[in-house]
């Protein structure tokens, strides 16, 4: 018996969902340790609800299916001069939204205006009764009910099954200019990331890179300004200005995860800036690499294969690689079985630990 | 004295758990004050440790409570429970920590909405969301009803802000959620727990992310012959790829009691006003500013204004921020509505508002955030006489109706509470509520907080008139 199940509608995914027993979503497996579960489960694969239903540009909002390519969803709205704010990763790799959502995986980007939570407005999703349920709004202000839909960034589909999603947007710039700063440590990182953030320059992205001699700003905006602002940078940081091709190389090589290797495991890490000088010290007394983005907020994680994200000591999640999936509270408040237990009663997804 | 009120004061001296009408009878309402409830005692806790008490002692002896910040919800989220306690918060109004660094804040849930920008200010920074009810509303409640403000389609309302919250639950247990990062792992919780208009538990310490404050403003006044012209500007500003942090608009009636009241000045022979404001970097301002200009131009405007200067800006938004309050003094009572359209459809939606209004033989006026579709409309009516505030509350019906057949929302910002809970079946469907309210039992299986707000039914409290918030009526804030 195969041990994989296509809905190609979503009445199909709510029969799939009352069918069986034991069920994870999965999309197009970009971050394997996210679906790596006991064989007896079946995965449900999203690939085949795949599309975009609405688009709106004059709402700033769109709406598609949890298989949906991130992909495809970047290309439809750049076509009307548009983007999506929290600069989803693994774009290439044919990561899905739904996927994005689960994983609650934001990019560079997300210094700006905030990360994938800050975008999402609305779900359509299976619960664990297999009820076909909507909830959040496809409008972009909207406060009525409980922000299911906040909630299930970062759920890794232990609450249901995604069904699609409505989705803020932003216009896009007219332009972007990336600096790029070097740094001699961490440390320094550190100091660049707090001058930006306090700056009155609205930087799009601020990362230290995973080589460790570098720290990138991009900016965004109107192009003379950019310019402007770059010189203002350089006088407290000294710098270059990249190429266009350069530039696009090295996000697209940072999206796309190509400084990690595969048989490294990969771990998305919640950091606050002032703990970016240990953490580096940390990954590399560990012999990994890191990705600090977001002004310090957040690091992807490359370690050596039988090291886990336990030895870094810090609220973690595993994409890619062995070890614990996330990192628990050693006792996780009543509050968590008790939600879990409302969306589905009869532990039809995996459980939370 | 009954058990439960000994245990009370166990917790609190008898100058903080107030009994007595006299003073129950100040917390009868909130900023929907058509209705009222008196509860069995008012508690002022100034610690989280007594919150935490007291909510153990509620859930012990299953008796309701209900959190209270400024009192200012105007959908009745605050009002008392007729056998409950009311827990007034804002004696823990202490900001905890302040890092401009991080550019994060941890404030008590009592701390007043511009208390925390003030405390920010000296950093370069503010805190965002800005809810025209700022001066005087908390965090706590801003967290309870997810607040917003004018400023929400580029920066978002108060849950984009709250990175993270300490909480009693109304189990009593005491729970944690997000961090001082600005990303999280695992479910996001603290996006769960926002908005939940009081229904969970009670925010303890609240974690809020500053920003810098914008280095430079450009803030446009544009007067329309018709209301069409004013959102037909709005589309063509929307479209034109500029992110302005607000676009407003307010209609003839709103601009007449503006006028009225702050002797606001506007372009005379005006259906309709538009403020947009672009913010940010002084550079950037200046090349987006050219465009702005451009389209306004081509809008066909009666008048455009741009302030010169900060003077003529704060002008522009105190006309802006005080339109409502101004016009609830055209009338003895107003009812003060909150939908959400489609941007697209906001021309239409404002038509059918007035052939709406002309069948109730009422009057209503429009003050909106156009570039989120956030309508407020202000359905004014005489409680005196007969019938009008059935008609008055019927209309209002009626536009939510509208809204939702729209595609769009019945609240954008002020929640759902008690004004608006015999709508929430026309947003979602029954297993939908259902699924709403297993979420709500698992945070509060015995229902003792906050009940009777958000779900449909439940014995409804006294309802009187609108009007005036008493600290409206004293001219201390205003509305959107
Ligand atoms: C003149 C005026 C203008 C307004 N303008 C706006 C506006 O522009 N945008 C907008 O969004 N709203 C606006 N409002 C509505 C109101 O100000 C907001 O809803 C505000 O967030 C309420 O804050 P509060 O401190 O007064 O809370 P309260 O009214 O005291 O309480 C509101 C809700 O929060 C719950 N609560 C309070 N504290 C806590 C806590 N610590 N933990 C858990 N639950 C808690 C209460 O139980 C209640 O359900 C306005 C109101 C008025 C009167």
């Amino acid at each position: 018996m195969s041990n994989h199940i296509t809905p190609t509608t979503v009445s199909e995914l709510v029969s799939a969902v009352r069918d069986h027993p034991r069920l994870l979503a999965v999309g197009a497996q970009t971050k394997p340790r996210l679906s790596a579960i006991d064989d007896d489960v079946m995965r449900l694969s999203t690939l085949k609800l795949s599309g975009i239903t609405e688009y709106e540009p004059d709402e700033y909002t769109f709406t598609a299916l949890a298989g949906t390519p991130v992909r495809e969803i970047a290309e439809a709205v750049a076509a009307k001069g548009q983007y999506l704010p929290f600069d989803p990763l693994l774009l290439e790799a044919g990561s899905t939204i739904g996927g994005a959502v689960a994983s609650g995986l934001s990019g560079p980007g997300r210094f700006r205006f905030g990360g994938l939570r800050d975008f999402i407005l609305g779900v359509r999703f299976v619960d664990g009764s297999a009820r076909e349920l909507r909830l959040g709004g496809k409008v972009v202000k909207n406060a009525a009910g409980f922000d299911l839909p906040k909630f299930f960034v970062g759920s890794l589909g232990r609450f249901g099954v995604f069904a699609e999603f409505t989705f803020k947007v932003f216009p896009s710039a007219a332009a972007t200019l990336t600096l790029r700063l070097p740094v001699s440590d961490p440390t320094k990182a550190l100091e660049i990331f707090d001058t930006v953030g306090l700056s009155r320059w609205e930087a799009e992205a601020v990362d230290f890179l995973p080589t460790g001699d570098a720290v990138l700003v991009r900016l965004a905006g109107p192009d003379e300004p950019l310019q402007i602002l770059a010189q203002e940078i350089f006088r407290h940081f000294p710098g270059e200005i990249l190429s266009a091709t350069a530039a696009d190389t090295i996000w697209s090589d940072l999206r796309e995860l190509r400084w990690t290797t595969a048989e490294n495991s990969l771990h998305k890490v919640a950091i606050s800036p002032n703990q970016v000088p240990a953490l580096c010290i940390r990954v590399s007394s560990l012999s990994g690499d890191a990705h600090i983005y977001s002004g310090g907020n957040v690091a992807l994680v490359s370690l050596p294969a039988g090291t886990d994200a336990t030895s870094l000591g810090l609220p973690a999640l595993t994409l890619r690689g062995t070890g614990p999936l996330w990192t628990l509270p050693p006792t996780p408040p009543a509050i968590h079985q008790a939600v879990k237990l409302a969306l589905d009663p009869a532990d039809r997804f995996p459980s939370l630990a | 004295m009954t058990p439960f009120l000994k245990r009370l004061s166990a917790i609190l001296p008898t100058d903080r758990l107030l009994c007595e009408p006299q003073h129950l009878s100040a917390y009868e309402s909130d900023g929907l004050t058509a209705y009222h409830a008196r509860p069995i005692a008012i508690v002022m806790p100034e610690t989280a440790d007594e919150v935490i008490a007291i909510v153990r002692a509620c859930h012990a002896e299953k008796v309701p409570f209900v959190a209270r910040g400024s009192g200012t919800s105007l959908s009745g989220g605050s009002l008392p429970v007729a056998d409950g306690v009311v827990i007034a918060l804002n004696r823990l109004n202490r900001i905890l920590s302040l890092d401009p660094a991080q550019r994060i804040a941890v404030v008590e849930p009592g701390v007043i909405n511009v208390a925390v920008t003030a405390a920010a200010a000296p950093h370069g920074l503010h805190y965002a969301p800005d809810p025209s009810s700022q001066i005087i509303c908390t965090i706590g409640g801003n967290v309870a009803f997810n607040s917003g403000g004018a400023h929400c389609l580029k920066y978002g309302m108060t849950s984009n802000h709250v990175l993270g919250l300490k909480a009693v639950l109304a189990t009593g247990e005491v729970v944690e959620f997000g961090s001082t990062s600005r990303e999280q792992i695992g479910p996001d919780w603290t996006g769960l727990f926002t908005g939940n208009e009081g229904l969970f538990g009670i925010a303890l310490e609240i974690t809020v992310q500053l920003l810098p404050k914008a280095e430079c403003f450009h803030t446009v006044l544009a007067g329309y012959k018709t209301l069409e012209q004013a959102g037909d500007a709005v589309s063509a500003i929307v479209a034109s790829g500029l992110l302005p942090g607000a676009i407003e608009i307010m209609d003839a009636l709103a601009l007449e009691a503006a006028t009225a009241a702050v002797h606001a000045d506007y372009p005379p022979g005006c259906e309709a006003v538009l403020i947009v404001e672009l913010e940010g970097p002084r550079e950037v301002v200046a090349a987006d500013r050219v465009r702005l200009d451009q389209i306004i131009a081509a809008s066909s405007p009666v008048e455009a204004r741009p302030a010169r200067n900060a003077t003529e800006r704060v002008a522009i938004w105190k006309g802006r921020k005080s339109a409502f309050s101004a016009v609830g003094r055209l009338s003895p009572d107003f009812i003060v509505q909150d939908g959400v359209v489609p941007r697209r459809r906001l021309g239409e939606a404002l038509r059918r508002i007035g052939e709406m209004t002309r069948e109730a033989g009422l009057r209503c006026a429009n003050v909106f955030h156009a570039g989120d579709g956030n309508l407020h409309p202000l359905i004014l009516y005489n409680g005196k006489n007969a019938g009008e505030l059935e008609r008055a509350e019927a209309l209002a019906g009626r536009i939510l109706k509208m809204c939702v057949e729209m595609g769009g929302s019945i609240t954008g910002e002020h929640g759902v509470g008690v004004e608006k809970r015999d709508y929430l079946p026309d947003m979602f469907n029954p297993d939908e509520i259902d699924c709403l309210q297993r979420i709500r039992a698992a945070f509060d299986p015995l229902m003792i907080a906050n009940p009777g707000k958000m779900f449909p039914g439940g014995n409804a409290p006294a309802l009187t008139s609108h009007g005036l918030h008493p600290l409206e009526k004293a001219g201390l804030i205003s509305r959107e």
